[in-house]
């Protein structure tokens, strides 16, 4: 019988975190898309956390957790205002039309 | 419990929710008041921060000495600076809105928290709270395609920042076992070789510093958020979030970290000599001004990572040197790009500067000064700044990222003096409007410091000497 232990958690939010990493440059469609990455990038950090607070018999990792969590929150509602005011003065928001600021 | 240790953020954070009561209730504009409260309040914090008693508060989460103190005056006084440099500038661009200043001081609080960081979970808080009011000022001017775009970038790879940061600060809570940073020297002082988990982390909050600091490899948003933004935000971005994400970097790498600087160094001596040869080569194509700056930028913080990678007494202290007289020249020189207006429209091409030693000698002289300072020509305090991070560089035997350091300083210089020949030599544009108030008061302040800190470089020199001792014991 397979016991879950701190590798495999710690495998899931290695793999979390690359696909939140890609997620942000291999993206060549939406703003939202990048957004979602973000949000996938701080979940596996909880998830790591979380799983080290566990195995190490300690709470601060869950603390720590707690924090990103409510910061995560602040950061998507910046997050979105900031892509409806781009929306706003572009119509658009394909990643591929984020190009106004070059050289 | 001695939260009273604490007392400058919570003044300051008390008089940022006072403010935007007072700034939300009347019905009239009343960006002029609020923002003169603001920086009433931040003059009260720097009394307080120069009062305050010396320790840790909050288990171990906040630490309050003399670095600290140093770091922090110099934020609050770039802050500050900054404010005024906004002040008339948002008013002719039709952006007065009490919330600007607010913003500031939120990030000031920020700068603040992350300062005195004694704990990866306060250093993550902190950075957060510089963060997200500084992705509402990029997108401040938000009917500008421009400022919209500079914001949208800067929000993606600040976060992307953060998540790496965090990321690595899992790793070290996992491998180490502790998140505060005296039980970390502590932890991987104790054993003979420490764990891979640790080192990967250690590389993860590192990267995330540097994005802050936009040294290179992770420069990328840097002239494009300069540009983007409105001219009195990034001179605030090029200033004061500088200084937090340094005084972070420095007491990671010289407390929790400094025992296993073998595991750093390197990349903190690539990227600094990286950083140095990019602002130097990148800047000379530069048409647009603050283009220019953002580049030019990236090269002083390649000197002051010069210093943090010798490291000891005189490479920390050269590191502080350095990043006071970045600060004053850097506004200075800003202050003169925001007062390029032409018959009410902001202008920022280096050709637009052209005949204005004429047209307006004083800010031309200034500018001069700035740009002179920044090339590293004696006796401008620019020289003494890179006299001390490449003195002991020689002596502790770095001698080729000194020599790459000097050589990319003369490549530098060409852009700066071509920005002094253009304002001397071209034929006269017609003149900027009338230099606003502010910018003058700015203007004359970093501009007599910049010119005249050979006469009395020991106070400086002292207080740096005093803030790396309380870091390094």
């Amino acid at each position: 019988m397979l016991t879950i232990g701190l590798a495999h958690y710690l495998t899931v939010g290695a793999i979390l975190f690359v696909l939140g990493i890609f997620g942000i440059f291999l993206n060549r469609k939406n703003v939202i898309v990048i957004l979602m990455s973000i949000e996938l990038i701080l979940l596996s950090v909880n998830l790591n956390l979380v799983a080290f607070s566990s195995s190490l018999d300690d709470l601060a990792g869950q603390v720590f957790a707690m924090f990103i969590l409510t910061v995560a929150a602040a950061e998507a509602a910046i997050g979105l205002a900031i892509v409806v005011i781009y929306y706003r003065n572009h119509g658009s928001i394909e990643v591929e039309d984020i190009s106004a600021l070059k050289g | 419990m001695n939260w009273t240790l604490a007392l400058p953020e919570l003044v300051l954070s008390v008089c940022g929710l006072a403010i935007l009561v007072f700034g939300v209730i009347p019905k009239r504009d009343m960006t002029f008041p609020c923002t003169m409260a603001v920086i009433g309040a931040f003059v009260l914090t720097g009394v307080l921060v120069i009062g305050q008693a010396e320790g840790t508060a909050f288990g171990g989460q906040y630490v309050a000495d003399d670095f600290s103190a140093f770091m922090k005056l110099l934020s609050l006084a770039a802050a500050a600076l900054g404010l005024l440099l906004a002040l008339d500038w948002n008013a002719k661009e039709g952006l007065s809105r009490f919330e600007f200043p607010v913003l500031v001081l939120f990030a000031t609080v920020g700068m603040m928290v992350m300062i005195s960081a004694n704990d990866l979970m306060s250093l993550y808080l902190g950075l957060e709270l510089l963060s997200l009011p500084l992705y509402v000022l990029a997108a401040f001017d938000r009917d500008n395609p421009r400022s919209a775009e500079a914001g949208l970038k800067y929000f993606i790879l600040g976060s992307l920042a953060s998540g790496m940061l965090l990321y690595g600060a899992s790793l070290i809570y996992g491998f180490a076992g502790t998140t505060n940073f005296d039980r970390l020297a502590d932890a991987l002082s104790a054993e003979a070789g420490i764990s891979a988990g640790v080192v990967v982390g250690i590389v993860f909050v590192i990267a995330a510093l540097a994005f802050k600091l936009a040294a290179v490899p992770f420069h990328m948003w840097t002239p494009d958020v300069y540009e983007g933004a409105p001219t009195p935000v990034t001179a605030f971005f090029a200033s004061a979030p500088k200084v937090a994400a340094l005084a972070l970097l420095v007491r990671v790498l010289s407390g929790p970290f400094g025992e296993v600087i073998g595991q750093w160094q390197q990349v903190v001596v690539l990227s600094a000599i990286l950083s140095m040869v990019l602002g130097a080569f990148a800047a000379i194509g530069q048409r647009n001004v603050k283009r220019l700056m953002a580049y030019s930028s990236i090269g002083h913080v390649g000197f002051i990572l010069m210093g943090l990678a010798v490291g000891g007494e005189t490479g920390l202290r050269g590191v502080l040197v350095y990043t006071a007289i970045y600060i004053a020249m850097n506004i200075g020189a800003f202050a003169v790009l925001v007062a390029m207006r032409r018959n009410g429209r902001a202008v920022e091409g280096v050709d637009d500067l052209a005949g204005l030693g004429r047209t307006d000698p004083a800010m031309a002289l200034a500018m001069a000064i700035f740009m002179f300072s920044m090339a590293g020509v004696p006796p401008m305090a620019g020289f003494f700044a890179k006299i001390y991070v490449l003195l002991p560089a020689i002596e502790q035997g770095f001698w080729g990222m000194a020599v790459i350091g000097v050589l990319s300083s003369v490549v530098s210089a060409y852009y700066y003096l071509r920005i002094v020949k253009v304002m001397y030599f071209d034929a006269a544009a017609t003149g900027f409007d009338l230099r606003p108030a502010g910018v003058s008061v700015v203007l004359a302040g970093t501009g007599l410091f910049t010119l005249f800190f050979f006469l009395f470089p020991a106070m400086l020199l002292d207080a740096a000497r005093h803030a790396v001792a309380a870091l390094i014991g």
